[in-house]
């Protein structure tokens, strides 16, 4: 993973806070990927729904069961599907669908409570209106409304318009079903622990206290992400620019090959100052905050 | 000598427990959360909480980012295993019709009732205008449903559909499948319509009580009104409730976007539209009933008194049902 050198998460927070008060920042899930997972979900349903319908068609051609039955059981399969995938997965799967899965996101519960199986209801009871109605009138607006002038169907594509890009309206991308239900879609969180930097330290560099009050937390955290990038292109070229800046700002002259070895030792020696003066509850955010 | 921080102490000291998290909550998102072993399901809200813990520790005194961000990550998704919905659709199913469905039923009660009036005022303005005048049937029914019924009609014509054979005994199933799915949609759509403010579903309401009184009009008229209401009763008793049951769903969706009273508008819509949406689920359970009596049971059972007898058994178990399932236990 590229750790990111920007001081922000990069994509939209969504701040739930857990039942044991503590507040975690979750976040939004992007719109590309709500509207992949909603494709791949599609394509799931289409396909499960000739899957279950191929099986049935074969039994009706070689009628060992009646014409009848076959297409009660179809069309009571198409309506299960249609209606309940989304409902079963997200209840079987915590809020996930194939679709969701594969993207990576997840629907939870907007306030930090457990997803209950009425929110998971709701948040899809209501796609019969955002997507699926709007789809027949605008492909088969006879079948919605027998002898439907075009101008419904137009509206009716406006309407999918209007409910289809209503996340896009919002910070936190609900849509129709996330209102109802007070859910939300985050992407599922994902981050791995690396090595603590500031064990890599060893004692050659001495910094005095004005030195140290060069900085603050963004600039250690910027510094953190160049030494973080090991093994990416330009990591090298990075770390002597980042090591001459630094030397000049605070006034030391340094050997050549020893750029790496005092990087590792100012952010050691800046964490170690920054983090004291925390915990006196001064949190110094970046070199332009006062001392 | 090398100065060992803080925090960095912090994290040598916790960073065990946060690894056995980490790969208890692995194995629960490879195999499910059903595939933890015991000792690990109940170390897991203990880890979580510690990890909670942490991150407020960290955040107060660590200025390490990948370790904020991973201490944030760990417990989101502690968290989510931890107050995820863990019950098995099918369990959840069980108790949804034992109590939660008729629960949410009593808690709409001033919904539904205004639903019912909604109904029973546009089957009497349907009757009323359409005894006035034979020809304000085409107005009020749909011609797709009317069948090519109508003032038109012959008497022996209208009266041939009450009872119709033709067809039917083949493909009764098939037809009755067809009702179900047909009237669940609408009945879904007409919740989900509360979503513009719950107009469209009162009015749907309005128009499906005016359509059903156009047509007790036109029966009205050839004398043929207890045949006719004995067709309409027995699956019309439960259709009717569930069709009442959506719109009143949509209703409370309407009142609480238009009206939210003291409650913040969108928290009091994701209240209501939670319990709303457990009423839809109840009422297309119920269409599936009414689906069955329509297309199997009418087209088998012509004698009109055991036509009226079902009718009568059935409004007297839906309404036993909804009315006292439930009252016993604890809230859930």
């Amino acid at each position: 993973m590229s750790p990111s050198l920007a001081a922000e998460p990069a994509g939209r927070a969504h701040e739930v806070v857990t039942p044991e008060g503590v507040p975690l920042r979750l976040e939004v899930a992007a719109a590309g990927d709500r509207v992949g997972a909603l494709l791949l979900d599609l394509l799931f349903i289409a396909l499960l729904t000739a899957g279950l319908l191929l099986p049935l068609v074969a039994l009706a051609m070689v009628s060992v069961v009646g014409v009848d039955l076959v297409l009660a059981a179809a069309v009571l399969a198409v309506f299960l599907v249609r209606t309940f995938y989304f409902v079963w997965f997200e209840l079987a799967w915590q809020g996930q669908t194939p679709g969701k899965r594969r993207l990576g996101i997840r629907a939870v519960d907007a306030q930090g409570g457990p997803l209950s199986a009425e929110a998971i209801l709701a948040r899809n009871l209501t796609r019969e209106l955002e997507l699926f109605l709007p789809m027949i009138a605008l492909f088969a607006p006879g079948a919605a409304f027998p002898g439907a002038p075009g101008w419904l169907a137009l509206l009716s594509l406006g309407w999918m318009l209007a409910f289809g890009f209503l996340p896009l309206f919002n910070r936190d991308r609900l849509r129709v079903g996330d209102l109802v239900a007070g859910t939300v879609v985050i992407r599922a969180p994902a981050a791995v622990l690396l090595e603590d930097l500031s064990i890599r330290a060893r004692a050659a560099h001495e910094f005095t206290e004005a030195q140290l009050d060069v900085y603050g937390v963004f600039e250690l955290q910027v510094l953190e992400g160049v030494l973080r990038g090991a093994g990416q292109p330009g990591h090298d070229e990075a770390v002597r620019t980042v090591a001459e800046k630094i030397r000049e700002k605070l006034g030391v002259e340094g050997a050549a090959g020893d750029d790496q070895a005092f990087l590792e030792a100012f952010y050691a020696a800046l964490r170690g100052r920054l983090e004291k003066r925390l915990l006196f509850g001064r949190r110094r955010r970046s070199k332009h905050d006062r001392l | 000598m090398t100065v060992v921080l803080k925090s960095a102490a912090f994290r040598a000291e916790r960073e065990g427990s946060w690894r056995e998290l980490e790969r208890i909550l692995a194995a629960a998102q490879r195999h499910g959360i059903r595939s933890l072993l015991p000792q690990e399901l109940s170390r897991l809200p203990v880890l979580y909480r510690a990890a909670l813990s942490s991150l407020s520790v960290a955040r107060a005194t660590s200025l390490d980012k990948n370790l904020l961000e991973y201490l944030e990550s760990l417990s989101s998704r502690a968290y989510l295993a931890v107050y995820a919905a863990h019950r098995h659709p099918l369990e959840a199913l069980a108790d949804f019709f034992a109590r939660r469905f008729p629960r949410a039923v009593r808690a709409h009660w001033p919904h539904l009732a205004l639903a019912f009036a909604l109904l029973l005022g546009g089957l009497w303005a349907g009757f009323a205008l359409t005894r006035a005048d034979p020809d304000r049937f085409y107005a009020f029914v749909n011609p797709f449903l009317s069948q090519g019924r109508g003032p038109a009609s012959t008497t022996a014509s209208l009266r041939e559909v009450l009872y119709a054979r033709e067809d039917a005994a083949r493909m009764l199933k098939s037809f009755a499948m067809f009702l179900f799915t047909n009237n669940a949609r609408v009945g879904i759509t007409a919740f989900a319509l509360g979503f513009v403010g719950g107009l469209p579903s009162a009015l749907l309401l309005f128009g499906t009580g005016l359509m059903m009184g156009a047509f007790g009009a036109l029966y009205a008229s050839r004398g043929l009104s207890v045949e006719f209401w004995a067709w309409v009763l027995p699956h019309g008793v439960t259709e009717l409730s569930a069709v009442a049951l959506c719109g009143a769903a949509g209703m409370a969706l309407g009142q609480a976007l238009l009206f939210p009273g003291r409650e913040e508008r969108r928290a009091g819509l994701s209240r209501r539209g939670r319990e709303a949406a457990v009423v839809v689920l109840g009422a297309v359970a119920l269409f599936f009933l009414a689906g069955l009596v329509e297309g199997i049971f009418r087209q088998l059972v012509h004698a009109v008194p055991v036509r009226y007898a079902v009718a009568g058994v059935s409004s007297l178990l839906l309404g036993a049902y909804l009315f006292g399932a439930g009252r016993a236990g604890g809230r859930t």
